[in-house]
This record gives structure tokens, sequence and C-alpha cells, in this order.
């Protein structure tokens, strides 16, 4: 990757912190922090350009939604139809929430300002004078972070009426969830932001004709803005040398799990999980990789041998996955896959809206079978049985949750088919006792009877 | 093939294949509608015709291996929220295996925290789910086979004193909140909770009490909702159905009767698109239970030595013909059919005051009325038909002038809101304030001081409606003088289509079976020669008194005087009429009184002949909307012992001819009255014109105390709703209204006091009532307005009481 690796982008290595850059100034978070690191300089040059022009450059770079389902955020902006009469509205999804997910939550904490600075710019691009940024109601720190920088840039004109004396108008909310997964689905977060109950909402229309308070908004993940200013700043060709072929740039890889130094790396896409462990001092000492997800829980999960798939949103694909959020939870040999499905699973139970029946139903179902085979209970064609209920939410459910719902427990199946056939009579904390897994456990701690 | 006639010839038809079925559909239709119009029924749970798309239960998918643009879904899709599109091709559960196992898997999961109580549960027997389990699931619960725990609930709560809910059977469809938001406009129920514990749940302090409550239950596809009156009451298989028709206001509203062993048990709304689409008011479904209450008359009585009793069927006719036949001498005898006659029998009871009584005497109302009303209805409502419910739609504008739908015509108010919610129709109402029935159809206010509508008719928002505009006048314009002066002449100016409408079934068929003094049969007007003698030729008499006869009022004053020799009262509350007390006194001070009646009444207690008559349930009938749409029903109940009106009618004046008094009415069913009521016809003639009358003179009112505006709530003390507690708990409570400045000053309970008598009851302020007007339900307490409190037109004074 180095060789794709402009000299102004640090000297970590594989690394690139662009976003990352300014998290260990001090006092990061303030103003002053990151305006000394040039903060609110990529704003001026885009207050310099036609709106069409900022979007024809977000385009141009290449840059891909980075919440997970990879759309290309320069189009999601030119979909918005300027003709509408109607406000327009910029809401930045910050309701981040998927297992193994830490990304947006430690760039708010570190550097709300590249996040409202690229509000800004994106607000600018679709001609919209009022954004939202929607964070999840668990993180009240993040929150009131956010907030602070807000007042800031308001305080400090980056906010506010006449923006750098540009003559452009623009309000940015900071609104608090109340505690639910599915809000981070952009239609249910619309309907949490209008006040009422999260849930998806029927599509069509999409938001960019109608969508919050029945008009045309932009829907964007934190990391996506924030990676704005970058690209304005630096220009669409410095973006899009970053990356892969169709995965352009450079994202924050929350890795977690049994690695010597978990936390968030931001690395061009493309990168591959041989070189994140590297990077992050190697697998728990004296154990194995065992499998990982590449983007969440919601994402299939991959094993060692897929260590050099490279993590961009073709790679991933490819080899069965999805990139989603870049959440690699690594799972060395001393983890039971059955009880970490168990796991998943009961938090898509406990997550799922309740809308439709094969979600909220079959995550009920789903939960029952995999506790008794997490028991060593299990009954002869459970395996078939989880098969076959994921089929009949996978694809069938009215949002993405109830998919997502499936995606490790088919593809656990998949790679360690005879741990589930092992939960027919022995229970996984016989195969695989949990205090192994642990920080706390003796270096070379191993795996039970059943290795 | 075309499986659709489009309605217009504007309608953009596309084609799709089905199941390898071509058909032509408008364009946006749904595809589990179009797949209906080949005849293969996709299941469905949240689908309903009436209410927007949900694609919550996911029971309808299907597979589309073709959108229309060469390329297919990857994944199932749900028929119920996709639109077809010109060259779609859609492979239901009949030929596509995915589809098939997509909707088994759904009704497996549904299945998976349902609980298993079917046999005592209410909707066993007609249960979509229960059906459609059945035709579309496996047999076998592999949730159950594998020692699945299901999610309990405590059985059920109360959304509404009568509705309740059993959360386990709930699958959240989301029908019932979405005909609350959508339909009623009263979104008291909405989900709560989520993933398998999500339920549908009320606020603590905002229980379900919509006036529609009861259609939640009908289109509830699961026994999750049930009312505290059918509850465990039978099982839809013991149940005979008959369709019929709602006695209890104008509005006609196809029902279904279902009774077993000749008692009704319960009654659904009827599927009638041109009246009541599928919903009816919760005093249609609910309020049955009269007609079984323990004072129901069952035989006939006559007075003997001062005290009632029991009498055969010809001693009574004999009797009471008798009695008559003496008053026709003395002074004659007023005929006071009340509003709750099928048209049959008002038209017997029109003919009988003609034929054997000799006498125009007859007037239906049985509430505030005037002699412009009189007039009103002679001109401007009798055969008059301009206005149909589907006409709202396409209205444009309506123009509401003393009328509150929601309280006082239940269906016509979810066809405005129906019309305003998908038709663009601007409502427009003349009243004191805009109420909760009005605010719930976007409606802009015309302040009218009660009285003084005529000048609220004169004002500018009203000079000039659009082209199509239709103006609905209500009941009450009767109280207020020069109002229906008004509205004919703002018809007049604007070419608006006019609808009276009032609140009693029976109220628009009266007129033109000629039960009003100035009205013969088929709209006649007794005024003209012409019309008496066509009349007088079709019932064989030699001729009709020339003089338009006595109005309710001037009866009830005629009768208290001893002008009158005697009363024959049909279905008449006392304290419905005017003046209660004057109408008593009439009953008192007459020396014969007839009463045909279906229940005790102060009528009866007074009576010298008493004359049990059938329940609607008991007999056939027509009754006629306040359109003008004449709405027959059949008898439900075969019971011999319960005589119609017209029959005992007959039978009295049978016993009149022998006396001397006419050749007898001529028919003794309904089929006969039928048949003669089409042979009379309408009338053709030239019809008179409105004698205008003058509105009160412009400025404030010099009479001390403040304007009293007053209607009846839907559910009130009325004596067609008695029998069901749990029904009358969901009525709204009896308040004052009065402005927020009155409020402030007289605090939480306001003391009325008015020129017959004086009301204490709670307070809520309407922040768009004037100072000087207050607002109190005519029936809702006490007596009601007429008897404890003020005369129609009247003024009262406010102070503030402790309690």
């Amino acid at each position: 990757m180095s060789d794709a690796t402009p000299t102004d982008v640090g000297t970590a290595g594989p690394l690139t912190p662009v976003l990352t850059d300014t998290w260990d100034a001090e006092r990061s978070w303030t103003l002053a922090a990151y305006e000394r690191k040039g903060g609110y300089r990529a704003l001026d040059v885009a207050l310099g350009m036609a709106p069409d022009d900022v979007i024809a450059a977000v385009k141009d770079s290449g840059l891909r939604g980075r919440g997970g389902a990879g759309f290309p955020t320069g189009m999601k902006w030119s979909f918005i139809p300027q003709d509408n009469p109607k406000p327009k509205y910029l809401v930045v999804n910050a309701d981040e929430s998927e297992p193994g997910t830490c990304k947006d939550i430690p760039l708010m904490m570190a550097s709300p300002h590249t996040l409202v600075e690229g509000v800004v710019i994106a607000s600018y691009a679709i001609r919209a004078h009022r954004a939202f940024i929607y964070v999840r109601g668990e993180v009240v720190h993040v929150i009131r972070r956010v907030q602070a920088a807000v007042a800031e840039a308001y305080a400090a004109g980056h906010l506010g009426s006449d923006i750098h004396g540009s003559g452009y108008d623009l309000e940015v909310v900071v609104h608090a969830g109340a505690g639910a997964y599915i809000c981070g689905e952009e239609t249910a977060l619309l309907e949490g932001l209008e006040g009422r109950r999260g849930q998806p909402r029927l599509r069509p229309p999409f938001p960019a004709v109608a969508g919050l308070y029945a008009s045309p908004t932009v829907i964007n993940n934190v990391e996506s803005i924030a990676s704005v200013p970058a690209i304005i700043g630096r220009g669409a060709a410095w973006f899009s040398s970053l990356g892969t072929e169709k995965s352009k740039g450079f994202g924050i890889f929350s890795l977690s799990g049994h690695v010597e130094r978990p936390g968030a790396y931001e690395a061009p896409l493309g990168i591959t999980l041989r070189e994140l462990i590297d990077l992050a001092g190697g697998v728990r000492a004296g154990h194995g990789l065992k499998f990982w997800t590449p983007g969440g829980s919601s994402t299939p999960i991959l094993t060692a041998e897929h260590l050099d798939v490279p993590l961009d949103f073709e790679g991933v694909g490819a080899a069965g996955s999805m990139l989603g959020t870049r959440a690699l939870q690594v799972f060395d040999e001393t983890v039971s896959v059955v009880r970490c499905v168990l796991r998943w699973t009961e938090f898509y139970k406990h997550e799922s809206c309740g809308k439709c029946t094969p979600c909220r139903e079959g995550t009920w179902w789903l939960v029952q079978i995999l506790t008794r085979l997490d028991r060593g209970q299990g009954q002869p064609g459970d395996v078939e049985q989880l098969l076959d209920l994921c089929d009949n939410i996978l694809g069938r459910s009215f949002c993405a949750l109830g998919d997502g719902a499936t995606s490790p427990i088919t593809s656990a199946i998949r790679y360690f088919r005879e741990e589930f056939e092992a939960g027919m009579h022995t229970a996984s904390t016989e195969l695989f006792p949990p205090a192994a897994s642990t920080a706390f456990a003796p270096v070379g701690a191993g795996a039970g009877a059943g290795r | 093939m075309t499986a659709v006639d489009p309605v217009r010839a504007d309608v953009e038809l596309v084609t799709v294949t089905i199941d390898g079925v071509s058909v032509q559909v408008p364009k946006d239709t749904l595809v589990i509608r179009a797949a209906e119009q080949i005849g293969v029924a996709i299941p469905r749970f949240c689908d309903h015709p009436l209410l927007a798309p949900a694609g919550a239960c996911r029971q309808c998918l299907v597979d589309v291996p073709d959108a229309g643009n060469g390329r297919g879904f990857p994944k199932p899709q749900a028929s119920c929220t996709l639109p077809v599109a010109d060259g779609m091709v859609v492979s239901t559960q009949l030929t596509s295996e995915v589809a098939d196992k997509a909707q088994q898997g759904v009704m497996e999961l549904l299945l998976v925290n349902h609980p298993l109580d079917c046999p005592v549960c209410d909707k066993g027997g007609e249960c979509p789910l229960q059906n459609q389990a059945m035709s579309n699931g496996r047999g076998e619960s592999r949730f159950a086979a594998g020692g699945g725990v299901k999610r309990t609930f405590p059985k059920p709560i109360n959304l509404s004193p009568q509705v309740l809910l059993d959360r386990e059977r709930c699958i959240v469809c989301q029908r019932c909140t979405r005909f609350a938001a959508e339909i009623a406009g009263d979104p008291f129920i909405a989900l709560v909770e989520r993933g398998a514990r999500q339920q549908i749940g009320i606020a603590e302090d905002a229980p379900f009490l919509s006036y529609f409550a009861g259609n939640t239950i009908q289109i509830c596809p699961v026994g999750a909702l049930t009312s505290e009156s059918y509850r465990f009451r039978s099982r839809p298989f013991d149940l005979v159905s008959t369709p019929s028709v709602a006695e209890h206001d104008a509005c006609g509203a196809a029902i279904r009767v279902d009774h077993r062993r000749g008692r009704v048990m319960r009654r659904l709304a009827g599927d009638d698109p041109a009246v009541n689409q599928e919903w009816i008011t919760d005093k249609d479904r609910f309020a049955f239970a009269y007609a079984t209450q323990p004072d129901r008359l069952t035989y006939p009585r006559i007075r003997e030595d001062g005290e009632l009793r029991p009498a055969s069927w010809p001693e009574a006719f004999a009797v009471a013909a008798r009695g008559l036949a003496a008053a026709i001498g003395a002074g004659g005898v007023g005929v006071l059919p009340g509003g709750r006659l099928t048209a049959e029998d008002a038209y017997a009871y029109a003919k009988l005051a003609r034929v054997s009584l000799g006498t125009h005497d007859v007037d239906f109302r049985a509430r505030p009325l005037s002699a412009e009303e009189t007039g009103f209805l002679t001109s401007h409502v009798a055969l008059r038909r301009e206005v149909e419910y589907d006409d709202l739609a396409t209205a444009g504008t309506v123009v509401l002038v003393g009328l509150e739908p929601e309280d006082e015509a239940g269906t016509l108010f979810l066809r405005l809101r129906d019309a305003v919610r998908h038709a663009g129709l601007r409502v427009l109402t003349v009243a004191p304030f805009l109420s909760r029935g009005s605010g719930k159809l976007d409606a802009t206010l015309v302040r009218a001081i009660p009285g003084r509508e005529a000048e609220a008719l004169a004002a500018a928002e009203l000079a000039d409606l659009p082209a199509g505009a239709i103006v609905l006048a209500g009941e009450r314009l009767a109280t207020s003088p020069g109002a229906l002066t008004a509205v004919a002449a703002l018809v007049e100016r604007t070419g608006a289509r006019l609808a009276w409408v009032p609140r009693r079934a029976g109220d628009r068929g009266a007129i033109e079976a000629g039960c009003l003094p100035t009205l013969l049969p088929g709209g006649r007007p007794v005024a003209d020669a012409g019309a008496r003698v066509d009349v007088a030729t079709g019932w064989g008499v030699d001729h009709l008194p020339e003089q338009p006869g006595r109005d309710a009022d001037a009866i009830v004053a005629a009768a208290a005087s001893g002008d009158l020799g005697a009363l024959l009262v049909g279905g008449v509350d006392p304290l419905d009429t005017a003046d209660p007390a004057a109408f008593l006194a009439a009953l008192d001070a007459v020396p014969f009184l007839v009463s045909l009646e279906l229940r005790e009444s102060e009528v009866t207690r007074r009576a010298d002949v008493v004359l049990p008559v059938a329940p609607v349930t008991d007999r056939a009938g027509t009754f006629v909307t306040w359109e003008g749409r004449p709405r027959p029903f059949e008898q439900v109940l075969a019971n011999p012992a319960s005589l119609p009106d017209l029959r005992v009618l007959a039978g009295i004046a049978d016993e009149l001819a022998a006396l001397g008094h006419g050749p007898g009415l001529g028919f003794r069913t309904v089929e006969e009255v039928r048949r003669e009521m089409t042979e009379l016809g309408p009338w053709d003639g030239a019809r008179p014109a409105l004698e205008p009358v003058a509105a009160p003179a412009a400025g404030s009112d010099e009479r001390p105390g403040v304007a009293l505006a007053t209607w009846r709530q839907l559910l009130d003390d009325a004596s067609l709703q008695a029998g069901d507690e749990h029904l009358a708990a969901t009525a709204r409570p009896a308040v004052v209204r009065v402005s927020p400045t009155v409020l402030a000053a007289l605090g939480e309970h306001v003391e009325l006091t008015g020129d017959r008598g004086s009301t204490t009851l709670p307070a809520e302020a309407e922040p768009g009532l004037p100072d000087d007007v207050v607002w109190v339900p005519t029936r809702s307490s006490g007596r009601g307005v007429w008897a404890d409190l003020a005369s129609p037109g009247s003024r009262v004074t406010l102070k503030g009481a402790s309690r």
C-alpha cells in the first residue's frame, strides 16, 4: 500500500492518518486545536466553489458511504431535486451502534470539528440551510462534545448566518437518540428525528425525494461527512489516489477483540486484516485467529483463510461477506462460535423494532435454538432448522436488520458447522471455557476438550 | 384479458403478468390487488384496501422475476406495497416455490408467539390468521415441537371501556392504529415497546375514546381486539347474518346483524362503497340492546279505571278507534309519529291522519322546530336529491351550516374526512367554534353566534362558492330565525348544491311520506288543490282538508289548551321536544291518548291505549338517508307478536272505518305499503316557494346573559342507546365549554341558569369560543337542556360553582 500513500499523509507504514490526524493533539476536540491543524480552511475553498462543483468534487473523489452500504456519496447528493421548492436537509447518521464498530464515536470525541466542517460543506453543496446530527442517545459524553463543538463553531462564525462572509446560512441541530439500534437505519432515524416511533419507513419515496418532514434529505454517516473537508482541501485526485480501484480513499478500521493493541486504525481501503493485525501487535500472545467480522456483527464472519482479503467493498464482497463499517472483531481459538453467535443474536432480538414479522418473531425463535445449542441441549435437526429459519428471514424482512441478524448464523455454520453439531451434546462452556477468552486469562490457556 | 373496467376513460392502464395470466389494471394498482383481478388470493394481514400500505406482516410476499424493466427483484417483494409496472411479471405462491416458501415461513413465524387459544377465541371460525394458516401454512409447528417458549402477556387490557386488547393474540399488523389515525382521526392507540414485546398501547390518561373504535375490532385479522359486549358471547358459526341498515342516524349505513336463536348478538359494518364504505359508528355497532330491555312492551294495554291493563290486539284496536272517533268530533286528533320511523310507517301515519282522522295535524318532528323550517322542508328538501356521498370527493368545497357531522352524522363525517384527505376537499363550517370533529376535517370556521347563523351566512367567506360546492344544512337551524332562509339564499346566489342533514333515521323519509302539516305523500303540497285531488283519488276518498295542519308545536299547544280531542303519539321522547314540560302537560290535558311505543315511556304511562310496535330487527322497512337515498332492509328476526307501526295503524283504521271514519288504510304489510307508495309516485307539479323569514337585527343581543350553543353528542342519553353500559362509558362526558377568559373567571365548575332552570357542569376551556357564547351538550346530563335549562334560542347566565 505504501506506494499509494502520498508523503503528506503521515508516516506510520500503511496507515494514513487523515481523520485521526489531529487526535493526538492537546485538547484535540477544541476549535483552537482544530484550527491550528488547518481546520475550517477547506470550508473557505468550498464556499468559493459553486455548490454543484462541490458535489462534482466529491463524486470525482470516489468517496463511498462509510456507514456500511458504500453508496457513492457524491451521487447521493446529486439525487437531491433542486427544483423541489421544499427545504433541503442534511442529516448526519451518528447513531453508531453496530456491535464492534467504534469509529464515529471516537471521531466525534477527538475531533468533532472535522464533522462540523464537513456538515457545512455538504449542506452548502446540497443547498440545505438546516442540518441535523443524530447522535446515539447512550453516549452522552459524545453528545455533549458535539454540542460544544457546534456552539464553538457558531461563536466563531463557522455556523449560523453569512458563514465566512459567503452569504450562506446554516443552522445545525444536535439531536440525541433514545437508545434504539434500529434508528441507525436511515428512515427509522428520520422517524425518530421527527419525534415519532423509530421504525423504518416504506420506500419509495426515498429520502432524497421525501425524507425529513417529507422534504429532500441527504443522510450520511459521520465518517463520510468528516472525509469531505479533506477531499475539498486536498483535492479529489488526492483522495482517489488512495484505496483501490472501486473503493477509493481511506477509512477507520476498528480493531477489537483478541489482538494485542485494539483500536482505531486509519488506513486506505484495500488493506488486509493481516496487515492490520501486524499493526496491532498481532493476535493475543499464544493464540491464533479463529474467526473475525469484517464489518460488525451484521456481516458474515470470515476466518484465517481470509487474512489476505483486501478490505474494500469488492474484496470482502468476493469473500462472501461485506465491508460494512470496518468493525474488525478478532476472535482467537478460545472462543466458542456458538456462544458468540448467540450473544449477537440476543442483541438482534433485543433490538428488533417489531415492525415486521420475520425479524420480530424470527429473532425470538433463533435465540431459543441457539441457547439450547449453547447449553449442549440441541436437538437433531437444529442446525438445519437454523439455516431454514435464516432463509425465511433473509430478504423477507422489512429492513436490513433482519438480514443482518441471519448473517452471523449462516456464516458461522458455513465455517464451523461441527461446533453447532457439538451443541447437541456438549455445552459451549465445556468446549470453550469462557475464562480462557478473557484478557486476564493466563497466557496459553487453551480451549477445552472439544479442540 | 381486461379484468377491471376503467371507471373513467382517462385511467392509464398497464399490463402485468401474474402467474402467467396477463391482466390490465390501472396504473399504480398494488400487485396484491391486481392479483385479485385474476382470482389469485395472496394471503395478507396488514393489507387493507382502505388503509395506507404498511408492509409490516410480510405475509403477501411474491416473486417478481421482471419488474417491468427486464430485471427482477433479487428478493421476494411484499405485494401489498408494490405498485404494478407495465410489463411486470409476478409469480405468486401458486407458481413460485420461492414465494410459497416465503409465505409459509412468515406464517410459521406469525404463529411462533400466537397463543393456541382458538377454541375460546371470539375470532375462531372467522379468523384470517386461522384461515390462512390452514391455506398457506404448515400443519405442524417446528417451534412448538422444539419446545419453544412463547412470549406471554397478562390477558386482556382495556383500550377503552368497550374495546379490549389481548396482546398475546396480536400480530401487530397496525390495521387498528392506521384506522385510528387515518380514517377516524383519533390516534389514541399506537405501537409501544419493541421486538416481540411490541404491542398496541394507549397513553395512561387517554383511552381509545373514538366514536369509531369498534371498527378496529372488525378489521383486526386475529382475535386481539374484542368488545365487552360481544366477548365470549357466541361463536361465528352459530350466528346467522342478515344485512340491514343502521337506525341511529340519517346516514343509512349498511350493517350486518348477527343473531342466534332469535337474539341479536352483535352488529358489524356492512360493505357499501357508495355509502359507509366499510365503517360504522360505535352507536351503529353497539347500540342494539335497547330492543331487549326489560321495559320492552310486548302486549297491548288499555286504560281501565285509571289503570293500564293487558288487552288483546282486537280489543286494543277497537278501544283506540272508539276514542279517536270520539275525538274527531271534539276538536280532532293530533298525530306525532316521531322521527325514528321507516318510510313505510311514516306513510301509514300520514295516510291515517288524512283518511281516517281527517286532519293534516301530523308532524314527525320531535325536536325544536319552526314554521320557517316547515316551509324550508316543503320547498327545499322534499323531492330534492342533489347530493350523494360520492359527490363529496368531487365537490371541492363543502359548507356545513349548523351541522356537526362527527356527532350528528358519523358516516357522513368519515366520508367528509376521506374526501378531505384524499380528494382535497375544503370544508367550511358555520358554527360557534371549531369543534374537535371539525378540526379533524381541517375545517375553516365561519363564526356564527347561535341564533345568528343567518348573519354568518352573509359573511364574506361565503359571498361566492366555487362551482360544484355543496351546502349541508343541519336540523338545528330550525332554532335560528332566518337561517334556513339564508341557506336558501346562499344556494340561490352561489349555485351550490344543497342537502339537509337531519339526525334521525326517519326524518328524511317522513317528509316525502307526508308526515308534515304542509305535505302529502310524494311531496305533494297540501296547499295545492291538484295535489290534494291527486292523493284523494289515489286513496279513494272524496276530498282532503284544504288548509294545512298544525305543526308539532301547535299540536302540543292545542292539546294543552284543550283544543284537541286526542293525540296519537309514536316514538317520541318528551325530553327531545322543544318544551318537554309543555309536551307532558299536553299529554296530561288531552282527553284521549294513544301511544305506539317500543318500551315504557312517559307517553305510555299517560296513554289510554298502549300499542307495542316492532323494533327494526323484527320488520322490514326503508330508511331514507339525508341524500334522499332509500335504504330498504328486510326483517332480521321473525317475531309474529311484533307488529310494525303500519300494521297497528291499519288495525286502528279498520276499526275507525267500521265507525264510519274513512275507508281504512288498504294495506297491512310493508310490501303493500311499498306498492302503494310506488303507485302514488312523486309530485311533479309546482313546488311552493319559501316564505322568507327575517333574521334578527344585526348588532349585539340586548338580552341578558350569554348565547347558548348546543347540539347532541353522538353518544348521549338517547333512548336507543339504553342497555349497553360499556358503550355509554365511551361517551364524551357532559361538560360546559366556555372561553378561556370565562373559565378563568368562573372556575372549574359552572352553574348555568336559563328560563327553565339551572344546571351545574364541569367547565372546559374552548379557545375558539367568544366570551358571550357557551356550549353544553343537549342530552348528556340530567333531563337535557330543554327540560332542565333553557328554551331553544334563549340565553343563559353563568356563575362559578363549587361542584
